[in-house]
Order: C-alpha cells, then structure tokens, then sequence
C-alpha cells in the first residue's frame, strides 16, 4: 500500500470527533508548534518540505508564507479556500466531511506559523451539511483548549470560525474569495497589491487551499525534510486525486506523487481501468481548466516517456503535447464522448461564472459559448474553429484574474487535439446531431 | 414562470413576507454569526445570513432584502448585488422542492442531461420554471464538487447522488410524498440513490 498522510485514518470509525482523532495521534502538530517551535521555525519545515499548493496552481507553500507582511505590525489572517468548485474537483469535500479535525488542526499549526489570531476557512455555500461537521470539530477544538486565549498555556491566540459562500465558482479565485468573505460581490481584485501585504480586510493574509492546510500536520511532526522525501523532484509529498468520468472505480485517492498515469488509471489499486467494454479515449488530468489530451498524449509523453502524476511530468510539452496537474480533477472519457459537446458543455460553464467585470472574458466566453453551441447543434459554419481560437487567445491574459485563461485553455486544447471532430459537426452536421453520434476515426495530433 | 420580478412592488407577495422579522432561533444563530468578524466588519455576515434568511423565507424578496439590510445597518443595494451574485440565492418564488441538478461535463458523462430532461417532461416545464402543483422547480446548476458520485442533485443542504433516469421518478414521488419541512434543511449527509 501506498503512504497515506492525509487519508490514513479516515475510515477509522469515530475519526471525525476530537477524542478518536486524539488517539489517532491528533493535534501533536500544535503541541509541538506553540511549545517547542517559534513561528519561523514552522515555516521554515514548511519550505524545506517542498509542499507545494494544492489549490491549483502549485506555488510553493513555504515561500507564499514567508511573503506575509509581519513588518507592519497589522493584524495577519489565513483563510482556507474550501470553494472547491473546479469541476472535477471533489477532494475537499471528502477530506472535510470525512476527517474535520484534519483540516482544524492543520489551520491552527498554519496560523501559529503565520502569527494570525484570527483566521477563516471559506467552504463553497452548497456545502451546508459539511460546515456543519466543520463547525463541530472547531467547537470540540475550543472546548479542548486548541483553540481560543492562550493556546495549551503558550500564550497564543486564535478564533477559527467557517464561513459560507453563495455559489459562485468565481470565489475559489484568491482574491474574489476575499471579497466575498468582506460580504461583498466575488470581483477578483486586481494584482499587486498581493493579499501577503493587502487582503482581507486591507490586511496580510494568506489564502490555501484545504488538502495544503491538511498536510502541514505532517510536516511538522515529521519535519518537512522527511516530506521533501516523499514523490519525485520538485513534486514532494501525497496528492488527493478526484477520478470521475468513465472509470471503474471514480473516488478520491491519496498517491504518492510520481505513480505512472497508466498506473492510477489501470490498476486495482485506483482507478481499475475504463468501465467495462470500452476505452480511453481523452483525459482532463487537473480539473476542467487544464487542456484535455488525448489517450496515446496522457498516457506517454511526445518523447514517449511514461506520463507521471507530478506537477513536472503532465506539464511536459507544454501546452502542445502536455497538460497541468492542477487541482487532481482527473476526468476520464471512453469513446462514447463527444469532445465539441463536451467543450460546449466547459464553455458555458466559464461563460456562467464570469463574474463580468473584464470585458474580454465576459464577452469571449459568451461568445465562445455560442459558436460552439452552434457547431455542437448542426449550425456550424466554417469559419467557426478558426473564430473559437481567436476569441481564446485574446481572452487569454487579458483579464484581472485567471478564469479567462482557464475559460481559453480547454477550448484551444479541444481543438488542437480534437480538429477533426469539430470539422465533422461542420461537414456533417446531420451525422454529427444524431442522439449519441460521435466522431469514430482516429484521432490525429 | 412566475410572474415576480425583483422590484420593490409588495404586490403579491405572501403575507410572510410583510414586514418580515427572524424567530427568535434564528435571531440567535445571527447574532452568533455577527461576532465572528472583527469589529467594525459586520458587513461580513452577509451571506450567511441571506443563508438563514432563505431557510426561514424560502426565496429572497424584496421586504426580506431590506429587512437583512436594516438588521445589518447596510444600504439595501447592498444586500441585493450580493443575493443576485450568487447563484444559491432564489430572488423569485419557488416550489417547496429546488431540484438543483448539477449540469457540468463530468455529470453529463454519466447522464445528467437526461435525468434534468426526465424532470422537465414529468412537470412540463423549462428550467427556473415550477410545476403545476408548486411542488417542484428545477434549476440546473453548475458543478457540485461531487462529480464522483454523478449525476447529482442538491436540494437545500441535502446531496442526492448516482441519479439516473430510472431511479428519477421514483425519487420525486417519494418527495412529493414526504412533508417538505423534514428534507435536506439540517445539514443531512447526502444520499446515494442508486
Ligand atoms: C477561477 C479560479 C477558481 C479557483 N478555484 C479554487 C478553488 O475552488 N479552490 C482552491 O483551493 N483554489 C482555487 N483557485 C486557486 C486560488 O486562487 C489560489 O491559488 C489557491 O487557493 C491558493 O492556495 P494553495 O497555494 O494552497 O493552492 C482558483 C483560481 C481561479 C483563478
Ligand atoms: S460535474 Fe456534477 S458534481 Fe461535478
């Protein structure tokens, strides 16, 4: 069996009340911190680890912590994205509702390192029920006296509180998320000032995501050399992965950064291969953002190296032959899909979730949204592909956050691999509308 | 459709919805809620409370709106771009049961356009639309962050998963069947259907 570090007692019955997850060994990670470290000292573990973000885009923890304003002397805040709602995504949801204590002590070890006395964990608004387990596990914590005045006699302070969204995917973005738990609108902020110096409240924060809170616990009680062991190169550690689609066994798994994609595909272990009686035809390996890739592209890279499950591996041949690890929202499809309606289907997605202040991305994914509609719908003109890539590039980088690039992304990456199928809804648009028709031939690069 | 449109008309509006005031439970809840911000940031528990505001009134109106917005000691407008943002918030009447069915890619994989196609054929209706009865509107949503478990369908707190066009109808006669007050209201865990 593979090392678990975030998941490995959560099926142990009773896990999710402080007493059981005690003698699990939990809450070692604060009494080490406020007694026997100094903040530093815990940010630093956390830099020698090589932890990196799970959120998505992967930017080293330690490093984003040691950008924290502490000369200013106001107050400092960490907030934990628990938006979740990249789709494909569904590792959060689990950890929390399954293993709460986890993430709670994770977000006391994390404040103490940041010096915040106050800290929020911002979970998407759909997930009432799971706030609600949240906010037991946070009152179990006071009551113990991990949380509060004068933390286990060391003289630290923190209020933890949950705090819910409305239902905007746009919030999972840092600095929209800021806005929202301000009660305002999700309007991405512009960047600099980053939220180390202004964010919540114009004050330094911090914003991670629930999996990197999580796996701070580890590290410190392990140390972050012992973690930086743990995956291959700059990929340290364990990853959450969310499988859903066409597999055998869709679920979350922990691995071991570095497993071999035909691997986490194929073995009994994850995701037991394609469900039965058909095959892979196109992965998203990082949630819907990321370029989808056909199977021979997932499976080895241009060079015909194993394709790994690292941040370095899915990334190679960038953008032309590779893909990004993203948030672990693997998403696989069998050869009964139909690429343009799944690219239509993402696009009204980003289309839906812009939250309209940058014209480029309000406007191109709106209108990305309909030429594809069109194709999709046997009204495609021929034009219509050489369009849809120029709307994305010049969405692309030109908006106040990422959702244009994430909006671009999938469609430019459906069209490099996937032409032919676009160029089939085009030709043959009474083919291409049957109920279930999908573009057979193979599939060119 | 509903013939309601966000104006500040009282016109037609269920008499709950005059001169609206909290109970006195969830009074308690967000006076507990607005402690958790510093001093100064109340502003902060604005979605939170239009959380509860929903759970008391069903839908947001008008006269709730500006309630929130009196209690909160904020401008009306305020209260309004924050409850049409965001996509949880019903700022028309809707039936005792929304049936959030998730819409997005991974869902759709496995059948999610023919369980919401399935629910419009049952009421004949369009989306955001409610059925005859007043039992039922259907609301297609965008990802649950439960794509594993597809398709899915939120009602209230409530998760609904591994939907399909075979076991859809039997769901909705059971909820019909079931006194709207007890479903998905306090933080249920979700409920595989298959
Ligand atoms: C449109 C958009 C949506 C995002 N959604 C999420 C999300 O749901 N959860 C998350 O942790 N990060 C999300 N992110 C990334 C965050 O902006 C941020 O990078 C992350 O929370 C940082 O935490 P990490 O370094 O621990 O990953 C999103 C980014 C964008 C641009
Ligand atoms: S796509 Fe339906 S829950 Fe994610």
């Amino acid at each position: 069996m593979a090392l678990k570090i975030l998941t490995e007692h959560i099926n142990v019955p009773g896990i999710k009340t402080l007493e059981v997850y005690r003698q699990y060994g939990g809450y070692r990670s604060v009494e080490k911190a406020v007694k026997t470290m100094s903040p530093d000292d815990v940010v630093e573990e956390v830099k020698k680890s090589g932890l990196r973000g799970r959120g998505g885009a992967g930017f080293p923890t330690g490093m984003k912590w040691s950008f924290i304003d502490k000369k200013s002397g106001n107050p400092r805040y960490l907030v934990c994205n628990a938006d979740e709602s990249e789709p494909g995504t569904f590792k959060d949801r689990y950890l929390m509702s399954n293993n709460p204590h986890a993430l709670v002590e994770g977000m006391i070890t994390s404040s103490y390192a940041l010096g915040a006395n106050l800290s929020y964990i911002y979970v998407r608004g759909e997930l009432l029920y799971v706030i609600r387990i949240l906010q037991k596990a946070i009152d179990e914590a006071y009551a113990a006296g991990y949380l509060g005045k004068n933390i286990l006699g060391s003289g630290y302070d923190l209020d933890l509180h949950v705090h819910p969204g409305g239902g905007a995917y746009i919030c999972g973005e840092e600095t929209a998320l800021i806005e929202s738990l301000e009660g305002k609108r999700g309007n991405p902020r512009n960047k600099p000032p980053f939220p180390a110096v202004k964010g919540l409240y114009q004050n330094p924060t911090v914003v991670n995501n629930v999996e990197t809170i999580a796996a701070v616990p580890w590290i410190v009680n392990n140390t972050g050399d012992e973690y930086a062991k743990i995956g291959i190169g700059r990929s340290t550690g364990t990853k959450l992965i969310s499988a859903c689609g066409h597999l055998q066994k869709q679920g979350i798994y922990e691995i071991e950064l570095g497993v071999p994609v035909e691997e986490f595909i194929y073995s009994d272990e994850y995701c037991g291969g394609i469900r039965k009686g058909h095959e892979l035809k196109a992965v998203v390996a990082g949630g819907s953002s990321v370029p989808i890739l056909p199977a021979h592209l997932i499976l080895k890279t241009a060079n015909g190296e194993n394709r790994l499950m690292t941040y370095e591996s899915l990334a190679d041949g960038g953008f032309a032959t590779g893909t990004m690890l993203g948030s672990g929202g693997f998403i696989a499809m069998d050869e009964t899909t139909c690429i343009v309606r799944n690219t239509w289907n993402f696009a009204r997605f980003y289309s839906h979730e812009s939250c309209g202040q940058c014209s480029p991305c309000r406007e191109g994914t709106g209108w990305m949204e309909k030429v594809l509609y069109r194709i999709e719908h046997g009204q495609g003109r021929e034009h219509d592909i050489d369009l849809l890539v120029d709307v994305a590039k010049k969405i692309e980088g030109n908006t106040i956050c990422p959702l244009g690039d994430a909006a671009a992304w999938p469609v430019a990456a459906a069209i490099r691999h996937f032409r032919h199928e676009f160029e089939w809804h085009i030709r043959q648009p009474q083919e291409a509308t049957q109920p279930g028709a999908v573009y057979r031939e193979q599939v060119l690069v | 459709m509903s013939g309601y449109h966000h104006t500040t008309t009282t016109e037609n509006l269920p008499t709950e919805h005059l001169n609206p005031v909290f109970t006195s439970e969830n009074m308690a809840e967000v006076q507990v809620i607005l402690k958790r911000y510093p001093e100064g940031k109340q502003k902060s528990a604005v979605l939170p409370i239009l959380h509860i505001a929903q759970k008391q009134w069903g839908w947001l109106s008008s006269p709730v709106m500006d309630y929130v917005a009196t209690m909160m000691d904020i401008l009306p407008i305020e209260v309004y771009e924050v409850a049409t943002f965001y996509t949880m918030f019903h700022t028309n009447p809707v039936g005792n049961y929304v049936l959030e069915v998730c819409r997005t890619g991974p869902c759709c994989l496995l059948g999610a356009e023919q369980v919401i196609d399935r629910i419009k054929e049952r009421y004949n209706i369009h989306e955001g639309e409610t059925s005859a009865d007043g039992m039922f509107t259907i609301k297609p949503v965008e990802c649950l962050a439960a794509c594993g478990f597809a398709p899915v369908m939120q009602i209230r707190e409530q998760y609904f998963e591994h939907l399909s066009v075979e076991n859809i109808d039997a769901l909705l006669d059971q909820l019909a069947a079931t006194d709207p007050k007890t479903i998905g209201y306090v933080g249920n865990m979700p409920v595989d259907v298959k």
